[in-house]
């Protein structure tokens, strides 16, 4: 059995890549998709706020990903359901395995790894106490009341205020539970400001920062939990503890990207982001593997993830299109510096740059009042003003073919953040 | 006169802003570093609205789902939010159910109706 | 009127139920929790100690150094994940080669075959990651690890099939001697039985204190993990324990059977008998002295930590015999208590089959097969298997890439599992990276469905721990009902 593109994941990066793929001439596309249904996590998000970008109004989850999943359809793009890949090998064989079909090796011309991300546990963020029933990711506790209707707790704590976890606030509040607190551990949330105002302003919910869960009782179920503030080195304060009586605790402490498949076959890995280190066609280390979406990256909007997909779906087809040439490459480290913490990509052949290319990145601190700059061989060739950049927030800076042609046998790329 | 504290939601900035008011009246806006938030504020102080999603229970679903996500079809006063899932307590709709579907009409008197934002065969 | 009641589902009480279950005769096992292995037996280091540890002279040294030796065959007759990797331990300083010559010759004197002390270059071509600071170590071919929850249940499933009975949610409250032996009084009601067998882990003191003139005291001494994801694996290859010295008795890196690492544990004396709560100063302290043993520990792989209770009586030796008229202790059994299991079981049977001279069954069955694996599998079988049991190829766990067939196998077999922990324990789904975010809802409707129990029932780990609390939107019922 073979393909010419396999596409691992049917959520919001499988599918748009999917669709580019197939609009720039692949015809031999199969998604696989592990959960019973298209779409991913967008499935359980049905909150509002998705498609901004993309289709300028504000749609929920399910209905984004429902755009993009008629399209699949339309273009009657073959996908499988219920379907798990076992193993990728670098020859890019996968093993694929389902209920009807068993398990069976597929071989890809090319593949486009989009299979997102997972939640931080409470074992990996060490929380000390007992372990209890009642301690949910906010993306389980998401699950189970979006999707499953069901309440998994009445008083609730919430670890972690980044944008599930203050949207959780809010659903759980609706659906009638009492969410008490929402203690964050860096010195500001990682989540918009919308949410902030929404999710919890709205509902009287407290938000602290530069606070952390210490403690949790309860042997069997979650009886409370202590909360502590931290000092600027993320250690508890003695003295500070609070202890708050509730049923649960929902921790909202960051995304993983999943890249167990990626590993195996042989991608580089770039640690600062866990996720594969991509050139500017997002191809990773391995030819004619490409990444995006969140195993790429954690992305804040749904809007990037689609576009960024995009550029890999046609990125893919364009190397199976090609057959099998090995132009030479000349890649130049996308450098950085201010405070930026990576970029995606991290590397480019400025010859096989496009009409245009995007540079995401993210900083590492809160900063006002900055200048990002863009400099090849040494000469500013762009500069934007940003009032403020924050780490949950991403970036990005946009460069044309005609900066590229502008500057032949470039050798530096810089991206600079300073202060105005 | 009446000064009421906001912080605006139109990006990361937050800027913190205050509006001054007198007989329901927006009277000043300030703190905001942009035009939106003059705007957010306003609407904030005098008429804030949200939209609303929950989901409501469905039966007959060939695919076993239990719910169907919904929301209503603008926004709705902010005070009714607690109004409009009490409404949405104890609804069950009927498999299938298609995007945009009217699942409650006119919830708490709103004005606005509640649809279906997923497709459920 | 039963022969043998066994207070106790652990790892003890399973390997009596296992060897008593060759007479014939009739044994009940009680639990005070809802599935076997709830206690010491689920949170430990799951390594088999070859036995240079325990003193010379000890039951401890003649039970480790026995059930060390049987366990290997045991694994395959009884299906359960074992692996002979073998244990080294450092010596950390040149001054405490006295101490690392002292353990090599107890452990000859034990009887443990193959020791060696290794000196630094042969050491660091065992384990690249070790300490600058080693020196030397102890070599023991003969240390293993072992999955202590799959040894449990194959004690207790294989115990089962021989016709031991298992009452879980029964906490036993009293023990009155009769005429004929012993009335049980529990939670569920009184059970009558010609023998106990004290099998009850950080509780075993309360009971042998409630019958015997002689009083033992048992301290509930947790000792806090840390449990690093496959992505660690072969950072240590064999069990890597310290010398005790100047920071105490130090702490072990460890492979597990399941390709994660593992380091602890602590040894913190609690009151609570229930107390398995880990703190932060415990898990610093695990980094810490792991630090002490290997190089760079890369703890961000952390996936979870844990902490469990030794049953560590003040003289610090198993307590194994009759204490009073038919009351049989099996008390004390602190480390190595994982890796004397089988020879705790075989010798409380042999010493009740002397006081009463039991017959041996004909029929008993010797082997178990546990759950099946289809990774095990080759492509064809597995692919058979899925075609006569669909459920085989669905994938439920994916960090642990446990099938859907795998679960209904833990809740459908004898013992079969209640909870998300059981199922836990016997499949390793939710024991990845991800902690069960992803399955545990997955897990809960498989549950609901095959024991036919509405959802908000299923639990964690048995009553008191249920999931989910009720229906979205139900405390907007409650007042709608009430105006």
């Amino acid at each position: 059995m073979k393909h010419d593109l396999i596409i691992l994941g049917g959520g919001p990066a499988g599918l748009a890549a999917a669709i580019t793929a197939y609009d720039a001439g692949l015809r031999d596309i199969l998604i696989v998709e592990r959960d019973k249904e298209l779409g991913g996590i967008l499935n359980q998000c049905i909150h509002s706020g998705f498609g901004l970008h993309t289709f300028k109004e504000e749609l929920t989850g399910p209905e984004y990903a429902a755009r993009f999943i008629a399209g699949v359809k339309e273009r009657k793009i073959p996908y499988v359901l219920n379907t798990m890949a076992l193993h990728v090998s670098p020859e890019k064989e996968v093993t694929l395995m389902n209920r009807t079909d068993g398990v069976q090796t597929v071989k890809a011309e090319a593949i486009v790894l989009a299979m997102g991300c997972r939640e931080r546990s409470r074992g990996a963020l060490n929380i000390p106490g007992y372990r209890p029933a009642g301690i949910y990711s906010a993306g389980t506790a998401q699950r189970l009341v979006n999707i499953e209707g069901f309440m998994p707790g009445r008083e609730v704590v919430i670890l972690g205020s980044g944008d599930i976890g203050l949207i959780m606030a809010r659903r759980m509040t609706l659906e009638g539970a009492k969410v008490k607190v929402v203690a964050e551990l860096m010195p500001y949330s990682g989540g918009l400001k919308r949410n902030i105002v929404q999710c919890l302003d709205d509902f009287g919910i407290p938000l602290k920062l530069s606070h952390t869960v210490v403690d949790i009782r309860g042997q069997k179920r979650v009886e409370g939990v202590t909360i502590a503030a931290v000092d600027e080195h993320n250690k508890p304060i003695p003295g500070t503890e609070e202890e708050y009586d509730c049923d649960t605790l929902l921790l909202s402490c960051g995304l993983i990207p999943e890249n167990e498949l990626s590993r195996e076959m042989g991608v580089s890995i770039n640690p600062v982001t866990s996720g594969p280190v991509v050139n500017e066609s997002l191809e990773t280390s391995v030819p004619g593997v490409f990444a995006a979406g969140n195993v790429l990256h954690v992305h804040d909007l749904v809007d990037f993830v689609s576009e960024e997909a995009g550029a890999a779906g046609r990125a893919a087809a364009e190397y199976v299109l090609a057959g099998s040439v090995d132009a030479e490459r000349n890649e130049i480290p996308v450098k950085f510096e201010g405070g930026v913490r990576y970029t995606v990509p991290a590397k480019i052949d400025p010859k096989f740059v496009k009409e245009a290319i995007t540079i995401r990145f993210r900083v590492g601190a809160v900063m006002k009042n900055r200048i990002v700059s863009v400099w090849m061989d040494g000469e500013q060739v762009s500069k934007k003003r940003r009032q403020i950049m924050a780490p949950g927030e991403m970036e990005e800076v946009k460069l044309t073919r005609e900066q590229f042609d502008a500057h032949p046998d470039l050798k530096e790329l810089l991206i600079r953040v300073e202060e105005v | 006169m009446e000064k009421i504290q906001l912080i605006c939601i139109g990006c990361p900035m937050g800027c913190p802003m205050t509006v001054e008011m007198e007989d329901g009246k927006v009277l000043s806006v300030t703190g905001n570093t942009c035009k939106r938030g003059d705007i957010y504020a306003r609407k904030e102080v005098t008429a804030p609205t949200r939209v609303v999603t929950s989901t409501v229970r469905i039966e007959g679903s060939e695919t076993g789902a239990v719910t169907v996500p919904c929301k209503t079809k603008s926004d709705i006063p902010k005070k009714d939010i607690f109004n409009c899932m009490q409404e949405l307590t104890g609804v069950t709709v009927k498999a299938p159910v298609h995007i945009g579907d009217v699942l409650v009409e006119n919830v708490a008197g709103t004005g606005v109706d509640v649809i279906a934002t997923k497709d459920i065969q | 009127m039963v022969d043998v009641v066994i207070i106790g589902a652990g790892v003890s009480g399973c390997a009596a139920a296992r060897w008593l279950s060759r007479y014939r005769i009739n044994v009940l096992v009680l639990d005070k929790e809802e599935d076997v292995c709830c206690g010491t037996s689920k949170a430990n280091s799951a390594i088999v100690h070859a036995g240079f540890d325990a003193k010379n002279g000890t039951l401890m040294a003649e039970l480790n150094v026995r059930g060390s030796e049987m366990m290997e065959q045991l694994s395959v007759d009884l299906d359960f994940a074992y692996k002979r990797c073998g244990s080294l331990v450092l010596c950390l300083d040149e001054n405490d080669r006295d101490k690392l010559n002292a353990l090599y010759e107890n452990g000859v004197k034990n009887g443990v075959k193959d020791l060696r002390i290794i000196e630094r270059e042969e050491l660091v071509g065992m384990e690249p990651n070790v300490s600058d600071n080693a020196v030397a170590a102890l070599w023991a071919p003969t240390g293993a690890i072992v999955c202590p929850f799959g040894m449990t249940l194959a004690f207790a499933e294989n115990a089962a099939a021989n016709g031991v009975q298992f009452r879980f949610d029964t906490e036993v409250k009293k023990l009155e001697r009769t005429e004929k032996g012993w009335k049980i009084e529990t939670n569920q009601g009184t059970i009558e039985a010609k023998a106990v067998v004290n099998a009850a882990g950080v509780y075993a003191d309360l009971f042998h204190n409630e019958v015997c003139e002689d009083k033992i005291h048992i301290t509930p001494r947790r000792g806090d993990y840390l449990l690093l994801d496959h992505t660690a694996s072969g950072f240590v290859t064999h069990t890597v324990f310290q010398l005790p010295g100047k920071f105490g008795k130090g702490v072990l890196v460890t492979p597990t059977v399941h390709d994660n690492i593992l380091a602890g544990p602590t040894a913190i004396d609690v009151e609570n008998r229930e107390g398995t709560n880990t703190t932060a100063e415990g898990l610093a302290d695990v980094m810490k002295k792991a630090g002490f043993s290997v190089k760079n520990l890369p703890t961000r792989q952390t996936i979870t930590s844990f902490a469990g209770l030794r049953a560590h009586e003040d003289g610090h030796e198993f307590i194994i015999r009759e204490s009073a008229e038919d009351f049989f202790d099996c008390a004390g059994i602190e480390s190595p208590g994982l890796s004397s299991a089988p020879a705790i079981g075989e010798r409380v049977a042999s010493l009740m089959q002397a006081k009463y001279g039991w017959e041996e069954k004909k029929d008993f069955i010797d082997k178990r097969k546990g759950i099946l694996d289809p990774k095990t599998l080759s492509r064809e079988e597995w692919n058979k298997l899925i075609e006569k049991e669909p459920a085989y190829g669905q994938i439920i766990c994916r960090c642990e890439s446990v099938t859907e067939g795998e679960i209904l196998d833990a809740i459908r077999r004898p013992l079969g599992a209640k909870s998300l922990d059981g199922v836990k324990r016997r499949t390793r789904a939710g024991m990845g990276r991800c902690q069960a975010g992803f399955c545990s809802p997955r897990v809960m409707e498989i549950l609901s469905r095959e024991r036919k129990v509405p959802l908000s029932s299923i639990t964690k780990n048995g009553k008191g721990s249920e999931l989910i609390v009720g229906v979205a939107k139900d405390v907007y019922e409650e007042v709608r009902h009430e105006a």
